[in-house]
């Protein structure tokens, strides 16, 4: 697991030999840029409503067509990659950082370890999605909340894997002589601990970004998630249901860009597994 | 101790851990949970009488023995919007949850193992890079977005199946699995890409063995092969997945049921959502959590039957 130092030609190698990194990448890259330049991509107000062009199908002036109150599916889709992104990305650094706490105190004190494990199991044994609907049945439907919700369903992947690697490396020589010798703690977790979580916590950080986006949309479309007002892509797939067989692109859009994210975040995952653990890419 | 018994008697702190964070939940969130069982338009009465019940001055851990006891002899309290037992509620919803989660299941592990076995035996070759490629797919497209999809060509595009509802088995064994095909395809996919790929990384390892080559030195067949020798060596991992993927489907089966109609205990869940029957939804959490641990626990069993090591 000690990788030679990361060099831009080593990355650039890396890269060559895994496409699916770039290729994810370059998607995903996109997306973020449209979520975050939404205003200027000929979108108009998301929430403007229109009574006169309802349901219009897709054509030259309104790209995605329009949804049953007239608002605009193109401008709705554009801004939902604010709201699916920001849950994502937030969701994965929340539970990577709280999971790698968690993770390391359990892989050091023994007390703690059989506690918290136990409890980690017990999360893990409640589907994400109904742990998330009762935190949010109990704290009401906003975005802070399904940000907390899907983070502590996620928290249990994070502990569970970083309490792993510190029990192997706890073992190891070179831990136990940077022990004898008197490193700090601080500095032993620092030096030689932190490094080596490194690699399979990029790999783990990025299957949650994933499943955190499509855990929102599953709130969302269940009406557990982002408020009704909010244009996100479970919302929107929500309120096309009634019309769906009348006007599908309502749904396909946003169910397409839903799709596309997860698979580009799935991609980079898979990619960067198979760059950093060697052993797996050569089966 | 027997193995049985070692691992049933393992699963008994989870479930007792799985009830302290459900109950939790309602009694260390900000809120009063005497508001919340008795929902918003609960009268002050309403509000006081069940106060009353709850016992709300007595220690924390007193209320949970109390409340694990009923939980445990049936009773997973009252729902609000029907004012009926949430446990009769789910009871009569399991029927079609049942019937959608097994016919998922069963299309998963039908698609699943021949891909996975097929490509890890054609291992870099074109057809692994599809197999594989189908899976990425598979495991990014959401349950709701493939149910629409395929609601748009084989229902509304060819007509071939119906858009949505149910119908009970009784009423009609081939209208029944006309209206569950779709949705367990649907269902079954993501939870087939899961399993596609595990059974590929763990048939590349027996493959590799030596025993695989003896016993393609002895001019094994085939089929023998691969079913006697190498897939019974990599079906832990298999089933493994299987029994950790249950999750997912448990999640997709409450998606599904809403994309699909399927009057289900998914059904009820999104119902108790918007009525904001809190009852409803804890009694849910426990039994899809109850389900899962069970579920995990005959995938731990069933290790006795592939490895005899593990009988022991």
């Amino acid at each position: 697991m000690n990788a030679p130092p990361a060099t831009a030609g080593r990355v650039a190698t890396e890269l060559t030999r895994h496409p699916a990194i770039w290729i994810g990448g370059v998607i995903l890259l996109l997306f973020i840029v449209a979520a975050v330049a939404a205003p200027w991509l000929g979108t108009i107000d998301p929430q403007r409503i229109r009574p006169l062009t309802r349901l219009r199908p897709p054509d030259a002036d309104s790209w995605f067509g329009s949804d049953m109150i007239g608002r605009d599916v193109f401008s709705r889709t554009v801004y939902g990659a604010r709201i699916s992104l920001v849950v994502g990305i937030t969701v994965a650094l929340l539970s990577v950082a709280i999971g790698l706490v968690v993770g390391l105190v359990a892989g050091f004190v023994r007390w703690f370890d059989g506690v918290a494990m136990r409890v980690m199991d017990a999360m893990m044994a409640i589907p994400s999605i109904l742990l998330a609907v009762a935190l949010i049945a109990l704290t009401g439907a906003s975005l802070q909340n399904v940000i907390f919700a899907i983070t502590a369903a996620e928290v249990p992947r994070v502990a569970r894997l970083v309490r792993a690697v510190v029990i192997v490396l706890r073992e190891r020589p070179f831990v136990e002589a940077a022990r004898v010798v008197g490193t700090p703690f601080v500095a032993l977790l620092w030096r030689h601990v932190l490094p080596n979580t490194l690699a399979p916590l990029l790999v783990q950080g990025s299957y949650i970004l994933a499943s955190a986006v499509l855990i929102e949309a599953a709130l969302s479309f269940i009406g557990a998630g982002t408020p009704p007002a909010v244009p996100s892509w479970g919302n929107m797939i929500a309120e096309g249901r009634a019309v769906f067989q009348i006007a599908p692109h309502i749904v396909l859009f946003p169910g397409i860009a839903l799709a596309i994210t997860v698979l580009a975040v799935n991609l980079v995952g898979d990619g960067l597994r198979d760059a950093l653990d060697p052993r797996l890419e050569r089966r | 101790m027997s193995y049985v018994l070692r691992r049933l008697l393992a699963t008994l702190p989870v479930m007792a851990t799985v009830a302290l964070i459900v109950f939790s939940l309602l009694h260390l969130s900000p809120g009063d949970p005497a508001h919340v069982l008795a929902g918003e338009t609960a009268t002050p009465d309403e509000v006081a009488s069940i106060r009353a019940a709850l016992g709300l001055e007595r220690p924390f851990f007193e209320r949970f023995a109390d409340w694990s006891y009923s939980v445990i002899t049936g009773n997973l309290g009252q729902s609000i919007f029907f004012g009926r037992p949430v446990a009769d509620l789910i009871l009569q919803r399991a029927v079609p949850s049942i019937a959608l989660s097994l016919l998922a299941l069963l299309i998963a592990v039908a698609i699943a193992l021949p891909l996975g076995m097929f490509a890890a035996w054609r291992a870099g070759r074109v057809i692994d890079k599809m197999a594989m490629s189908f899976a990425v797919l598979g495991f990014s497209l959401p349950t709701f977005v493939l149910g629409y999809l395929l609601i748009l060509f084989f229902s509304v595009h060819l007509r071939w199946l119906p858009v949505q509802g149910y119908v009970a088995p009784e009423d009609g064994a081939v209208s029944f699995l006309r209206h569950l095909i779709l949705p367990a395809l649907a269902l079954g996919l993501v939870y087939a890409a899961l399993i596609a790929r595990v059974t590929r990384a763990a048939m590349l390892e027996v493959l590799g063995q030596d025993y695989m080559r003896t016993a393609r030195a002895k001019g094994l067949g085939l089929w023998r092969m691969v079913v006697r020798h190498a897939l019974k060596n990599a079906a832990v991992p298999i089933v493994t997945v299987i029994g950790i993927g249950f999750g997912m489907l448990i999640s997709g089966v409450v998606v599904t049921e809403t994309v699909f109609n399927v009057p289900g205990v998914g059904r009820l869940t999104v119902d108790a959502i918007l009525r904001r029957d809190y009852p409803v939804i804890q009694g849910v959490v426990l039994v899809f959590s109850a389900t899962y641990v069970l579920i995990n626990l005959l995938v731990d069993l069933s290790y006795a039957l592939f490895d005899p090591r593990v009988r022991r």
